[in-house]
C-alpha cells in the first residue's frame, strides 16, 4: 500500500477525467460498442415526408417484403400507452395514429437482421395522407392561430406601463434568435435485451435513465420495476439526451419484447438531427424605458418560442428564458410573458442553458439599444444596471439576489483584458480601415442554479466498501463528458481520505439508484456529490462508532488521513481497518440522499426562490469583420468565470472553454434552415456548421475566479459549471454587432439577428451603410 | 488473364484477405462490425466529423506514406495493398501510451471522449510529418475533426506539446517502415481485382491502360477515385454504385508535374498530392487549397473527381477555369482535350461519354502581367462547402486590362464564367471605376439561388464584392487590408 501523506484525486485537485486513458486508446465503450448477443436485430425509423397532414394509413407491404426484414412496429403495436411526453401531457405519441405533425416525424419502425437492411427498407413505405397547411415558426404560428403547447408564464414586478410612461426614453424592438442542434458526436442509440416475464434491460445514451425507464414501462404497459436502464457514458449530451432518448429506448424495448431478441436502434446523423428536438428559436419583442444616463426604468418583453408539435420540455425552457431575461440587470418595473408556440417542426427540447441564453441575449440587446441611443460604451450601460443593494436586488420573479459578485468580477476582467485601452484602439483602427472593422464587447452572465421543477432537486447515491478496502461508487447522475463521475469520486476519496484509484466508478443504472433526476441544469455535481457524501458520512459514522468501541477512544480520536485511519495512538491502513470493521460486522454500504434546501417556486404567482444560488461570469471578445463578405474572425477572448471553490479546476476550465465555444457557435455559424415544405435542410455536419479548431479565438485567456466561494452550503462550496459559461459566447455576438455599427459611426444599433452568419453580418453592414448614406 | 478476387491489405499488424467485397462496403463497417475494432467511431458517416479517422499507409514513389482518412466514406475495396492503422494500434506493443495519447491526457484533451480516437489519429499523422507544429499547422490538420465538448483549446495545447513526449524516430510505425514496405510490396501482384456480388461488383484495374479497358468493357460503371463524393451516395443516399471501377490505387494517375509552360495534374492526384506543386507555381491557390474540405478528405479527394462530379459548388473548377485549364478525357486509347469550362454542360450534365474518363488536367502558368486570385466564401471558414467561390484572372498591360477570365461557383447551375463582367473589364483601365462597372455587370451574368448556404441576395452582393476585393488587393495604391489574413 502507498504510504504518502496525501491522497490522489483530493477535492479541489486537477485530477484527470477518470476515463481519459480509455478515451485516447479507443477503449472507452459507448452503447454502440457493447458486444451484441447472437441474433441481435436492428431497428430503424420510417419517417414522414410532409410537415403536416391527416394520416389515413401506412402500407408497409413493400417494407416487409425486403429480404432480411423481420417485421414492423406501428402505433397499433404499442402494448401500453402510445405516449412518451416527459411531462405527462400525453401530447407526444411514439408513432402518430391520425396526424403527421412535422417533416421527418417517425411513423413506424422496421426491424431487420442488419441495420443496413432496416435502413433501406424504411424508405419503402407508402404513407397515405392528406397534407394540411403548416406553420413553421412562432410568428407564422401566431398568425395561423396555433395554440400554446403549454401554459405561458408571466413574470411581473412594479408597474410596467407606468414605468414606461414615466421613462424619458423608450425603445421598442424585435430580435430573432435561432435554435441550435446539439451535435453531440455520438448520436442517439438504444440497445434492448429482453429478459424473463416483463423484464427488459435497455442500454442507451440518456441523460435521464429514470425517465427512460418510466417511459419504457409506460409504453410497454408494465411496472417500472420490470425495466432496467443502463448508461456507462455518453458521447456528449448537452440536453439533447434528456428526453429525446425516450423514443429510441421505447422502440428498442418494444421490439425486443415482441421478437424476444436483443434489438439495437441507431438513427443515422440526418435522422438524429431531423427527428429529435433542439434548442428553441425565439422571436422576442421588447420595449425598454430608460433615463438619459442609460439606467433602465422599465422592461416589457414577449418571448415567443418555436416549441414544435408537442410540449416536451418547452414549459420549463420558456420559463427559464424569462428567468434570465434580466441577465444581470435590475429592472425596476417589468412584465415578461412567454408564448410557447406550437409549430409543425420537431418538438424542441433541453439544450445547455435551457432557454436561459435566449433570455440573456434579449437583455443584452436592450443594453445595446440603450448604449447606441445614449452614445455610451455598452459596458458602462451594463455596469449602471447591475443588481445592487438597497432596493435594486429583486429579480422579476421576486427572488433576492444575495450573492452578486459581478462588480468585482467584471472590474477584474475589464482590467486584465485591458478593455478600455483596446476599445479606444479599435475605434481608431476602424476610422482608418475601409474594409476590415473591429468590435469589442465585455458581457456578464448571472445564471440561476436549481431545477425550476423543485422536486427534481433531489439525488441518490450508493456506496459500498468491500472488505478488501476497495470502494464501489454509484450515483444517479450520468457521465456525458462533463467529468461528473470524476468529481463525485473526488468527493468520496476526500471524505474517506483514500486514493482516487481505489474508487470504482460504475455505470449509472436504475437498479442501484431509483427515481433519479436528469443530469441537467448544471446540477449533476451539486446533487450527486452531496448524495455520495451523505452515503460516505453514514458509513464513516458507523466506522467511527466501531473504532470507539474497539479501541475505547472518544470519537474525536478517530481520524481518516491519507489511506489510513488514526485511532488514538494506533495507525491502521485503510484496508486493515476495513477488514477489522467487516469482521466486527459493521455495515459497509450505504445509500445516500440529498435534496436542495431553501428553494420554492409558485408558478401561478410568478414568485418564489427558484434558485439556490447564482453562478457568475464575464467574457470580453474582440472580432474583425470583412465588410465586403461578412466573414469574420474572433481575435481574442478573455474569460473570468465563477465556479465557487472548484472541485476540479482543470475539468471546470474545460467546461468553461467548451461552453464558450458552443455558445459562440450558436450565435455565429450554426444555422437551422427549413425550406418552405418544412424540411430541415441543415441536418448533418456537412450543412450544419459547429465551430472548428480554427474558429476559436486567436488569443484565448480563460481563468476561474479563484477567490469565489459559494455562500450556500453546496458540495465543498463549489458552484455548478455546465451551463453558465455557455452564455459567455454572447460577447462574440455583441462584438460583431459593434463592428457592424462602425460603418454607420455607431449611431445606430445594428439589430443583428442570431445566428450572425457572414450573410447576416454583410446584410446588416449593407443596411446600415444605405441608411447612413 | 486471371483476376484476383480478394482485397489484400494489412490491418494494424495482421494481413487481411477479404473475399466478396462489395463495392459499397465501407472500411468503417468492416472495422466496427466485422473486426469489432470499436475504437474507431461513427459520428456522421459523411466525412465531416473525423470520429472515424484511421491512417492509411500506401506505397508511393516517395516511399510509404501514412495519411489520415475517413473510414466512413472510404470503401473497403480501396485499401487493397495498403496498411490500415486504427487507434487500437497506436499505443506501443506493451500498451505504453503514445506521446500523442499522453499529451491528450495531460492537457485534458478529452471530455466525452467520442471524438478523441479521431483526434488522436489526426494528431498522430501530423506528428509523424511535422513533429513540432505551430498552432496554425495544428488547426489545418484538424479541419476535419469536430469536437463538441472541449472547444479545442486543450487539444491544441496537447498537439503543440507532443514533441516533448517523444519523437517519431522512436515510433513503432517508423521502426517497422522497411518491413512494412516489403510486406506491402509483396501484396502487389499486378493483377486486376474483381470482387463482390454481381450487383455490387468492385473492380480494381491493374494499371491505367487497364482502367481504360475496364471502362470500355463496362461503360456504365461508377468510377470511384477518392470516394469523397461517391462515398456519400452510399452512406447518405443509399444509392447502389456497382459495378464500380476503383482508381485510387493507380499511382500513375496521380502524377503531378511542371512541364514547360504548364502544370500537368493526373486526374487521380489528391488535393494533398497537388498541394506543394500548386503552392509553388500558383501561390494564390495555397490558402484556398487549405480551405477545401479537411485534411482527411484532402488526402482522398481528387481534383479529377471534383471536376468529373460536375457540381456547381466544387471549389476547383472556378479557379482552374480562370487560369485557362484544359482537361484530357480518354476512351480506350483515344484522347481528347477541351477547355475546362466546356466540360460543364448543364446542371448534373458533363461532356463525358460513357466509358470515358478524365485522365489529366493541364493548367497554363500565368504570365508576368497576369493578376490572379482565388476566393471562397462559406458560412464557416474551414471545411465548409462554398456559398460562392471565385477564380479571377486578368492581364494588365500598360495600365489597361487586356484579358479577363472571371469564373464563379455557387452562382449558377454549373461553374461558369461571368461574360458581362469580363466584358466590362476588357479594354478598360485598371481603376476602381472599372471594377465597379464589372460588379454592376455581374448582376446580368447570374441569377443565383437561395438555399441554406446563402440567399440569392447575399450570393450576388458578396460575389460583386469579391471583384471589389480583387481590385483593392491587386492595386498598388491601396494599402489597407481587404480581407482577413489567412493563418
Ligand atoms: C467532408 C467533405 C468536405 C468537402 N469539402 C469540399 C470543399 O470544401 N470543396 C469542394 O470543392 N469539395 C468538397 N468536397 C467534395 C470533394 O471532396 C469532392 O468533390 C472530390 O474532389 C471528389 O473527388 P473524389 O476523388 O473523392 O471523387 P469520387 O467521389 O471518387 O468521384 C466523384 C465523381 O467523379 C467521378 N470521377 C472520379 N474520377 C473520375 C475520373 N478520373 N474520370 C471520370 N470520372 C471520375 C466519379 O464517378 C463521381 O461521379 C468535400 C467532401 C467531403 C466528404
Ligand atoms: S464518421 Fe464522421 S467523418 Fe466519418
Ligand atoms: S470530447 Fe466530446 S466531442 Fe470531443
Amino acid at each position: 500500500m502507498k504510504d504518502t501523506l496525501t491522497i490522489t484525486g483530493a477535492a479541489h485537485s486537477d485530477h484527470n477525467h477518470d476515463s481519459a486513458v480509455k478515451h485516447v486508446t479507443g477503449r472507452a465503450n459507448y452503447t454502440d460498442d457493447i458486444a451484441m448477443p447472437e441474433g441481435t436485430l436492428h431497428a430503424y425509423l420510417g419517417v414522414s415526408h410532409v410537415a403536416h397532414a391527416t394520416l389515413h394509413g401506412l402500407d408497409l407491404s413493400e417494407v416487409l417484403a425486403v429480404p432480411g426484414v423481420v417485421g414492423v412496429l406501428t402505433a397499433a403495436d404499442v402494448p401500453g400507452v402510445n405516449d412518451i411526453s416527459p411531462t405527462g401531457r400525453n401530447d407526444e405519441p411514439v408513432f402518430p395514429t391520425d396526424r403527421i405533425q412535422f417533416h421527418g416525424q417517425p411513423l413506424f419502425a422496421v426491424v431487420a437482421e442488419t441495420r443496413d437492411i432496416a435502413r433501406r427498407a424504411a424508405e419503402r413505405a407508402c404513407i397515405d395522407c392528406t397534407p394540411l397547411p403548416h406553420a413553421l415558426d412562432p410568428v407564422a404560428a401566431q398568425e395561423a392561430g396555433y395554440p400554446h403547447v403549454t401554459a405561458p408564464l408571466k413574470l411581473e414586478r412594479g408597474d410596467l406601463d407606468a414605468g414606461l410612461a414615466a421613462a424619458k426614453n423608450r425603445i421598442k424592438g424585435r430580435i430573432t434568435v435561432g435554435g441550435q442542434d446539439h451535435m453531440y458526436l455520438e448520436g442517439h442509440i438504444a440497445f434492448a435485451i429482453p429478459g424473463e416475464d416483463d423484464d427488459v434491460i435497455v442500454h442507451c445514451s440518456t441523460q435521464h435513465p429514470s425517465e427512460a425507464q418510466h417511459m419504457v414501462a409506460h409504453v410497454l404497459g408494465v411496472p417500472s420495476n420490470a425495466v432496467v436502464v443502463n448508461v456507462r457514458r455518453m458521447g456528449g449530451g448537452f440536453g439533447g439526451k434528456e428526453s429525446q432518448m425516450n423514443l429510441f429506448a421505447a422502440v428498442a424495448a418494444m421490439a425486443a419484447k415482441k421478437w424476444g431478441q436483443a434489438v439495437k436502434i441507431r438513427p443515422d446523423r440526418d435522422q438524429d438531427m431531423t427527428a429529435t428536438g433542439k434548442r428553441h428559436d425565439f422571436v422576442i419583442d421588447y420595449e425598454v424605458g430608460f433615463d438619459d444616463t442609460g439606467r433602465i426604468e422599465a422592461v416589457g418583453g414577449t418571448f415567443a418560442a418555436r416549441c414544435g408539435f408537442s410540449s416536451d420540455l418547452s414549459g420549463p425552457v420558456t420559463d427559464r428564458a424569462l428567468f434570465h431575461a434580466d441577465n444581470a440587470y435590475f429592472y425596476p418595473n417589468v412584465r415578461l410573458t412567454s408564448r410557447p408556440m406550437k409549430t409543425n417542426t420537431v418538438s424542441n427540447t433541453a439544450f445547455r442553458g435551457f432557454g436561459g441564453p435566449q433570455g440573456v441575449v434579449a437583455a443584452e440587446r436592450m443594453i445595446e439599444e440603450i448604449a447606441y441611443a445614449t452614445g455610451q460604451d455598452p459596458l458602462d450601460v451594463r455596469k449602471a444596471n447591475f443588481y445592487g443593494n438597497e432596493g435594486r436586488d429583486l429579480t422579476p420573479y421576486h427572488q433576492q439576489v444575495e450573492d452578486n459578485i459581478l462588480d468585482r468580477l467584471v472590474s477584474e476582467l475589464e482590467e486584465s483584458a485591458d478593455y478600455r485601452a483596446r476599445r479606444t484602439e479599435i475605434l481608431a483602427y476602424n476610422a482608418g480601415s475601409p474594409v476590415l472593422k473591429k468590435g469589442i464587447a465585455l458581457t456578464p452572465v448571472k445564471f440561476g442554479i436549481s431545477f425550476t421543477a423543485t422536486w427534481y432537486n433531489q439525488a441518490g447515491a450508493l456506496v459500498h466498501v468491500y472488505n478488501d478496502g476497495s470502494i464501489h461508487l454509484n450515483h444517479g447522475g450520468t457521465e456525458m463528458g462533463q467529468g461528473l463521475n470524476t468529481k463525485v469520486a473526488q468527493v468520496v476519496a476526500e471524505a474517506f481520505q483514500v486514493d482516487f484509484e481505489r474508487i470504482k466508478i460504475t455505470k449509472t443504472t436504475t437498479e442501484k439508484v431509483p427515481n433519479t433526476s436528469a443530469t441537467a441544469a448544471s446540477s449533476g455535481t451539486d446533487l450527486n456529490g452531496m448524495a455520495a457524501l451523505n452515503a460516505v458520512e453514514q458509513i464513516k459514522a458507523r466506522l467511527v462508532e466501531f473504532a470507539c468501541d474497539r479501541w475505547a477512544v472518544p470519537p474525536g480520536a478517530v481520524r481518516f488521513e491519507a489511506n489510513r485511519v488514526l485511532i488514538g495512538d494506533e495507525v491502521l491502513s485503510f484496508d486493515a481497518f476495513i477488514r477489522q470493521a467487516y469482521l466486527a460486522r459493521v455495515q459497509l454500504s450505504a445509500a445516500g440522499f440529498y435534496k436542495t434546501p431553501k428553494i420554492h417556486w409558485d408558478r401561478d404567482k410568478g414568485q418564489g426562490r427558484p434558485f439556490y444560488y447564482y453562478a457568475y461570469g464575464a467574457a470580453c471578445s474582440e472580432v474583425t469583420i470583412d465588410t465586403l463578405t461578412g466573414e469574420y474572425r474572433v481575435e481574442r477572448t478573455d474569460i473570468l468565470h465563477d465556479v465557487g471553490r472548484s472541485l476540479n479546476p482543470a475539468l471546470d476550465k474545460g467546461q468553461v472553454e467548451g461552453a464558450f465555444i458552443q455558445g459562440m457557435g450558436w450565435l455565429t455559424t450554426e444555422e437551422l434552415w427549413w425550406d418552405d415544405a418544412g424540411r430541415l435542410r441543415t441536418h448533418a455536419p456537412s450543412t450544419y456548421k459547429i465551430p472548428l479548431a480554427s474558429d476559436r479565438p486567436r488569443v484565448f485567456n480563460v481563468n476561474l475566479a479563484d477567490w469565489s466561494e459559494n455562500r450556500e452550503l453546496t458540495i465543498k462550496r463549489s458552484k455548478a459549471v455546465g451551463e453558465p459559461p455557455f452564455m459567455l459566447g454572447i460577447s462574440v455576438f455583441e462584438a460583431l454587432s459593434m463592428a457592424v455599427a462602425s460603418v454607420a459611426d455607431y449611431r445606430e444599433c445594428p439589430r443583428l439577428d442570431a445566428p450572425a452568419t457572414p450573410e447576416r453580418v454583410l446584410m446588416a453592414v449593407d443596411r446600415l451603410r444605405r441608411g447612413a448614406a | 488473364m486471371t483476376y484476383r478476387d480478394d482485397i489484400r491489405f494489412i490491418l494494424n499488424g495482421r494481413e487481411v484477405s477479404a473475399r466478396d467485397v462489395g463495392a459499397s462496403r465501407t472500411l468503417l463497417d468492416f472495422l466496427r462490425l466485422e473486426r469489432r475494432l470499436t475504437g474507431t467511431k461513427e459520428g456522421c458517416a459523411e466525412g465531416d466529423c473525423g470520429a472515424c479517422t484511421v491512417l492509411v499507409g500506401r506505397l508511393t514513389e516517395a516511399g510509404l506514406i501514412y495519411a489520415p482518412v475517413n473510414a466512413c466514406i472510404r470503401f473497403l475495396a480501396s485499401v487493397d495493398g495498403c496498411h490500415v492503422v486504427t487507434v487500437e494500434h497506436v499505443s506501443g506493443p506493451e500498451g505504453a501510451l503514445h506521446p500523442v495519447q499522453q499529451a491528450m491526457i495531460d492537457f485534458h484533451g478529452s471530455q466525452c471522449g467520442f471524438c478523441t480516437p479521431g483526434f488522436v489519429m489526426s494528431l498522430y499523422a501530423l506528428w509523424m510529418q511535422t513533429p513540432e507544429p505551430t498552432e496554425a499547422q495544428v488547426e489545418t490538420a484538424l479541419q476535419g475533426n469536430l469536437c463538441r465538448c472541449t472547444g479545442y483549446a486543450p487539444i491544441i495545447r496537447a498537439a503543440v506539446a507532443v514533441s516533448r513526449y517523444g519523437t517519431p524516430a522512436a515510433d513503432h510505425l517508423t521502426a517497422e517502415r522497411e518491413a512494412m514496405t516489403a510486406r506491402l510490396r509483396a501484396l502487389r501482384d499486378g493483377r486486376r481485382v474483381v470482387t463482390g456480388p454481381d450487383d455490387n461488383l468492385a473492380i480494381l484495374p491493374a494499371d491505367v491502360d487497364d482502367l481504360a479497358q475496364c471502362l470500355v468493357e463496362t461503360p456504365g460503371a461508377t468510377i470511384v477515385a477518392g470516394a469523397t463524393d461517391v462515398g456519400l451516395w452510399v452512406t447518405k443516399f443509399l444509392r447502389p454504385i456497382g459495378p464500380a471501377i476503383f482508381t485510387g490505387h493507380l499511382e500513375a494517375l496521380k502524377t503531378v508535374a511542371r512541364e514547360a509552360d504548364h502544370l500537368l495534374i493526373g486526374a487521380g492526384a489528391s488535393y494533398t498530392d497537388c498541394q506543394s506543386l500548386l503552392s509553388q507555381h500558383l501561390p494564390h491557390l495555397a490558402p484556398y487549397w487549405d480551405r477545401i474540405a479537411g485534411w482527411q478528405v484532402r488526402n482522398m479527394g481528387t481534383v479529377g473527381g471534383n471536376i468529373a462530379n460536375g457540381s456547381p459548388i466544387g471549389d476547383t473548377p472556378p479557379v482552374l477555369i480562370a487560369l485557362g485549364a484544359e482537361i484530357t478525357l480518354r476512351h480506350g486509347s483515344e484522347r481528347r482535350t477541351l477547355p475546362l469550362e466546356r466540360f460543364f454542360l448543364d446542371y448534373g450534365k458533363q461532356d463525358r461519354a460513357a466509358g470515358e474518363f478524365v485522365e489529366s488536367i493541364r493548367i497554363p502558368l500565368p504570365g508576368a502581367s497576369d493578376r490572379n486570385a482565388a476566393y471562397k466564401i462559406s458560412k464557416r471558414r474551414d471545411e465548409d462547402i462554398s456559398t460562392v467561390a471565385a477564380g479571377l484572372s486578368v492581364t494588365v498591360e500598360r495600365g489597361r486590362i487586356t484579358r479577363a477570365r472571371l469564373a464563379f461557383g455557387g452562382m449558377a447551375a454549373t461553374p461558369k464564367r461571368a461574360a458581362q463582367a469580363e466584358a466590362a473589364l476588357i479594354g478598360q483601365p485598371w481603376a476602381h471605376a472599372t471594377f465597379e462597372a464589372a460588379a454592376e455587370a455581374l448582376a446580368e451574368d447570374f441569377s443565383p439561388l437561395s438555399d441554406w448556404r446563402g440567399s440569392a441576395g447575399y450570393r450576388m452582393l458578396s460575389a460583386q464584392n469579391l471583384l471589389r476585393r480583387f481590385f483593392l488587393e491587386q492595386d498598388a495604391d491601396t494599402t489597407a487590408p481587404a480581407q482577413l489574413a489567412t493563418a
